[in-house]
């Protein structure tokens, strides 16, 4: 049976807007996090991290540690790495030639980033085992350090890893026609280097690990704020040489992810181990400080780009190198390379350019491992490809509207392949142009910008477009790779007896809304009430073995397999109620909960009775015929990487020329992401995926010193967008479903994070454009960012 | 060492308390780990993230700045107490309805400063609703959403 389009059937729930139950508890302040379960015997862990970007590990002093009050055990790395089967090795096979170090959950014979783990301490309370971990004496030798990238591979730099033979993680190259000769063609040919700081993912609710080994059952059960429960159960089992199916992994509600907690950490790790070897509950929780100095970072990245392009504006040809510091390994078992790897894919992505070429390099460096975080490498790609679109307008006298009319993929012109060869399909660049100009009311704000300017007001408007990879498949990276991570998704939808449904899910909720998007996809399917469905997710004893949520594909993975999997259970329904009634199923029809007439909608039988009879009375069933009335279907993208997605962002700031302090007053998106199921989970995904966008464009920035050690490892000194600096954001859609599944779904989770830094660094340099020929080319944009580029610094 | 203890009485979401605790205590590990309270979160442990927020005799404060010591004799009230007495019941059915949290973990910080700024009964601007709640991060909304549900309860219970 085919889609049940939202307008076609009177009890659809697909295109509404449902409050989340998860929110009800939230605000009443009962949500209940990992650090909020703390069963009787609780252990807590603190750990003792090198204070040194790059150490030998010369000895090691537990025995004052060891009788302080309250320690249970002391436990080095070189302990820990007794208990575990192997080290990591974060390297993925489709990444051809990578090569990465083997790492221990925390550093065995030296340490390679400022704060890594050394030793592991537990006690009664997090107090005494952050007491004892002072005691605790380790000699370090130092040794030479390696933080910045673009020193890495030069003569006479010392590897970090011996073993590799040089800092180079990674390197790739894509070609497509032949830029060299584009570029002699061309009218214009621009060139510009970008710098973008390192950022981290600043959840509110920092990692946090609570393990408890039960000795008799052999158990091991496992509360963590994690995104991908399965994930973290495979790579924490087949490290500490537990069976997997011994293992359950339960993340409750989850304060905040954005990638972070996709990731395997030692620490976590070493928790886990220290329940195993005490056979009690022990608990981690980071602080704020070694959150900084341990969470993965992301973004550190320089990128040069050059164009070719005619004086009717037309874009001929694309060549950018970027280069990424990633950290002092390769995260495991994601690597540290996706986001160059990403820069490369989606830069230009919008634009139709017969020429192309990029080259992504990822070298290592004595810093926090970097890996995915929200829209990995999209940032990056988005501000490098908008900034050159802009200044192509710039020097043809194009308005930026134009421009991208000119130059981005038609509408009715797919399929068709990006530069680095990958499909993209279902797009509507044009749409979303015309809507946003709309949108925006774009005249009227330059004739704002222009009387403002004869007061000496700077205001500067810009746009951005974007393409965004979301839902990946198993023959792009992960699966295909090696690397045991799911990328199909799987849902088990059950009647009750109650007639009630139980919806069991892969896919995760962070507070996206994920639970009640697949409630009311697996309402509208069966034909009951969202009241009536309940998700379950997040416990792998419960669910089927899922991806979790990441890269935006819960509701475009997940949201097919439970559509899937409801309408297996409405066929099975429809099917025992025929047997019942002495009908033809296809005279039948689910409406509102009960089994009706197709067509006249008169009730025949509610689904409370099929779940009393198909669970208890059986026997007034035919012989032979047994409801199972569970139902599990997967769903794995096929034939491509990505969903790809679309959109484009408006923004309208004020620039003190002064002080360099940016006002951002007003931002706009249109984005299409396919079959919107819940409206407002869609815009909200959108608006605090924006926010935090503006903060790595504005404000973040792990800031390192020349001898690898972090600056500033707080929420004082890294400074996260509040409200007050924030901007309302008016959010609209273009609809495109995804004609990859019936559901039409794509994803919209991190959309917003890629687009928000472009558009606000376009904006500023729009501002400033009267003042200066100097532009902002560097990432976050503090005050001395814009006075350099306006020449007062 | 030795862990230095002091045994403080005060009230906590009307409720009679004595206790005895280690001077270093935090107020939100007290309220927390002691009391079972635990829809206080912890956040940055420093002071700048909000998600600690209680109110002490009547004003919000950083539950991680304040020890639980300093609170003898003081009057507690978390998000459980303002849950339970409905005083902020029309805030947190607009929060839900305007979705105007993620992950949640923020919220019941958010909710008592707002609360606060609703105590004041005065008509505020977008700007400067913004401006009153800077002091509490939230890494999911946007805050935008926030805004709407503050904005909203503001002008209604100002009309009532």
């Amino acid at each position: 049976m085919g889609f049940i389009h939202p307008y076609d059937r009177p009890n659809s729930y697909i295109g509404r807007n449902l409050s989340r139950t998860r929110a009800k508890r939230a605000v009443a302040g009962r949500g209940r996090y990992t650090d909020d379960i703390t069963p009787p015997r609780t252990l807590h862990a603190a750990f003792v991290r090198s204070p040194y970007a790059h150490a030998k590990i010369v000895k090691i002093d537990t025995e004052a540690a060891k009788a302080a009050p309250g320690v249970k055990l002391v436990m080095t790395g070189a302990e820990l790495k007794e208990m575990c089967t192997g080290p990591w090795v974060g390297t993925l096979t489709v990444f051809e030639g990578m090569k990465a170090a083997p790492q221990y959950p925390m550093a065995v014979d030296r340490a390679c980033w400022h704060g890594e783990p050394v030793v592991m301490v537990v006690a009664e309370t997090r107090a005494q085992a952050e007491d004892a971990g002072e005691l605790i004496e380790i000699a370090y030798e130092e040794l030479p350090v390696v933080i910045d990238k673009e020193k890495a591979l030069a003569p006479g730099t010392p590897a970090i890893h011996p073993d590799l033979g040089d800092n180079k993680a990674w390197e790739k190259e894509a070609v497509m026609g032949d830029v060299e000769k584009a570029f002699t063609e061309a009218d214009h040919v621009l060139e510009e280097t970008f710098y973008f700081g390192r950022h981290t993912a600043v959840s509110l609710e920092p990692r946090v690990l609570l393990a408890e080994f039960d000795p008799g059952t052999e158990r091991l059960t496992i509360h963590t704020s994690s995104q991908c429960p399965h994930m973290i159960e495979t790579v924490f089992a087949r490290t500490l040489g537990i069976p997997e199916h011994n293992v359950r992994l339960i993340s409750a509600d989850v304060g905040g992810s954005f990638g972070l907690k996709i990731h395997t950490f030692g620490d976590e790790v070493a928790t886990t181990a220290a329940s195993i070897r005490l056979g009690r509950p022990v608990k981690f929780v980071a602080d704020r400080l070694e959150s900084f100095g341990s969470d993965i970072h992301a973004r550190e990245n320089r990128v040069r780009a050059k164009i070719g392009v005619m004086n009717d504006g037309r874009l001929t040809a694309v060549d950018f190198d970027v280069l990424g510091g990633a950290g002092a390994y390769s995260q495991y078992p994601r690597t540290s390379v996706f986001e160059a790897n990403q820069i490369m894919n989606i830069t230009f992505g919008p634009y139709k350019h017969e020429h192309f070429r990029s080259k992504a390099t990822v070298v290592y460096l004595n810093a926090v491992p970097t890996s995915q975080y929200r829209a990995v490498g999209h940032p990056i790609g988005i501000s490098v490809g908008e900034f050159m679109m802009d200044w192509a307008a710039d020097v043809t006298g194009l308005d930026p509207f134009e421009i991208r009319r000119m130059n981005v993929m038609e509408d009715d012109g797919y399929p068709r392949k990006i530069g680095t060869g990958i499909p993209m399909k279902d797009l509507s660049h044009q749409a979303c142009l015309e809507k946003l100009e709309s949108l925006m009311n774009y005249k009227a704000l330059r004739e704002e910008q222009a009387e403002l300017r004869k007061k000496g007001i700077y205001r500067g408007i810009g746009i951005a477009g974007f393409i965004k990879g979301t839902a990946p498949g198993p023959e792009g990276y992960y699966g295909a790779g090696g690397a045991r991570i799911v990328s199909q998704d799987a849902t088990t939808v059950k009647l009750e007896p109650s007639g009630g449904v139980l919806v069991c899910l892969g896919v995760t909720d962070q507070g996206q809304g994920v639970d009640t998007v697949m409630e009311q996809i697996a309402a509208a399917a069966l034909g009951t009430s969202p009241d009536m469905v309940r998700a379950i997710s997040g416990d792998t004893d419960s669910v089927p073995y899922g991806g979790g949520t990441y890269a935006s594909r819960a509701t475009a993975i997940g949201g097919e397999a439970t559509y899937q999997a409801a309408l297996a259970l409405r066929a099975e329904i429809l099917e025992m109620a025929s047997k019942l009634l002495q009908t033809d199923p296809d005279a039948l029809d689910i409406v509102n909960g009960s089994v009706v007439d197709a067509g006249t909608e008169v009730e025949r039988i509610p689904l409370s009775e099929i779940g009393r009879i198909g669970h208890f009375q059986l026997g007034e069933l035919p012989r032979g015929y047994q409801p199972i009335l569970s139902h599990t279907r997967r769903f794995r993208l096929e034939g491509l990487p990505y969903i790809f997605t679309n959109g484009i962002h408006g923004a309208y700031l004020e620039v003190d020329v002064d002080t360099g302090w940016i006002k951002h007053l007003k931002h706009w998106v249109v984005e299409d992401c396919g079959r919107i199921i819940n409206p407002q989970l869609a815009d909200e995904q959108v608006r605090g995926g924006c926010v935090q966008g503006l903060g790595g464009a504005f404000y973040e920035h792990c800031i390192y010193d020349e001898h690898g050690q972090l600056q500033n490892g707080t929420m004082a000194d890294y400074i996260t967008p509040m409200m007050g600096e924030m901007p309302d954001i008016e959010v609209a859609h273009v609809q495109t479903p995804t004609s990859e599944t019936e559901l039409g779904a794509k994803g919209a989770g991190e959309s917003g994070t890629g687009a928000a830094p472009g558009v606000v660094m376009n904006a500023v340099n729009d501002a400033i454009k009267p003042l200066t020929k100097g532009r902002v080319t560097e990432q976050p944009m503090t005050p001395e960012v814009v006075l350099k580029a306006l020449g007062k610094v | 060492m030795s862990e230095e203890t002091m045994t403080i009485s005060l009230t906590v979401n009307g409720e009679a308390v004595t206790r005895t605790v280690p001077v270093r205590q935090h107020l939100v590990d007290f309220i927390r780990t002691e009391l079972g309270f635990t829809g206080s979160h912890l956040g940055c442990e420093h002071g700048i993230c909000g998600a600690c927020s209680v109110r002490v005799d009547g004003d919000v404060v950083r539950g991680c700045l304040t020890l639980a010591v300093q609170c003898d004799g003081a009057e507690i009230v978390t998000i459980e107490g303002v849950s339970e007495s409905g005083e902020i019941a029309d805030l947190q059915e607009k929060f839900v309805d305007r979705n105007a949290m993620q992950c949640g973990f923020c919220t019941p910080g958010m909710l008592l400063t707002a609360a606060e700024l609703l105590s004041q009964k005065q008509e505020m601007s977008r700007e400067e609703i913004r401006e009153f709640m800077s002091g509490n991060y939230c890494r999911c909304t946007g805050y935008h959403a926030i805004v709407d549900a503050i904005e909203s309860i503001n002008n209604t219970r100002l009309k009532g």
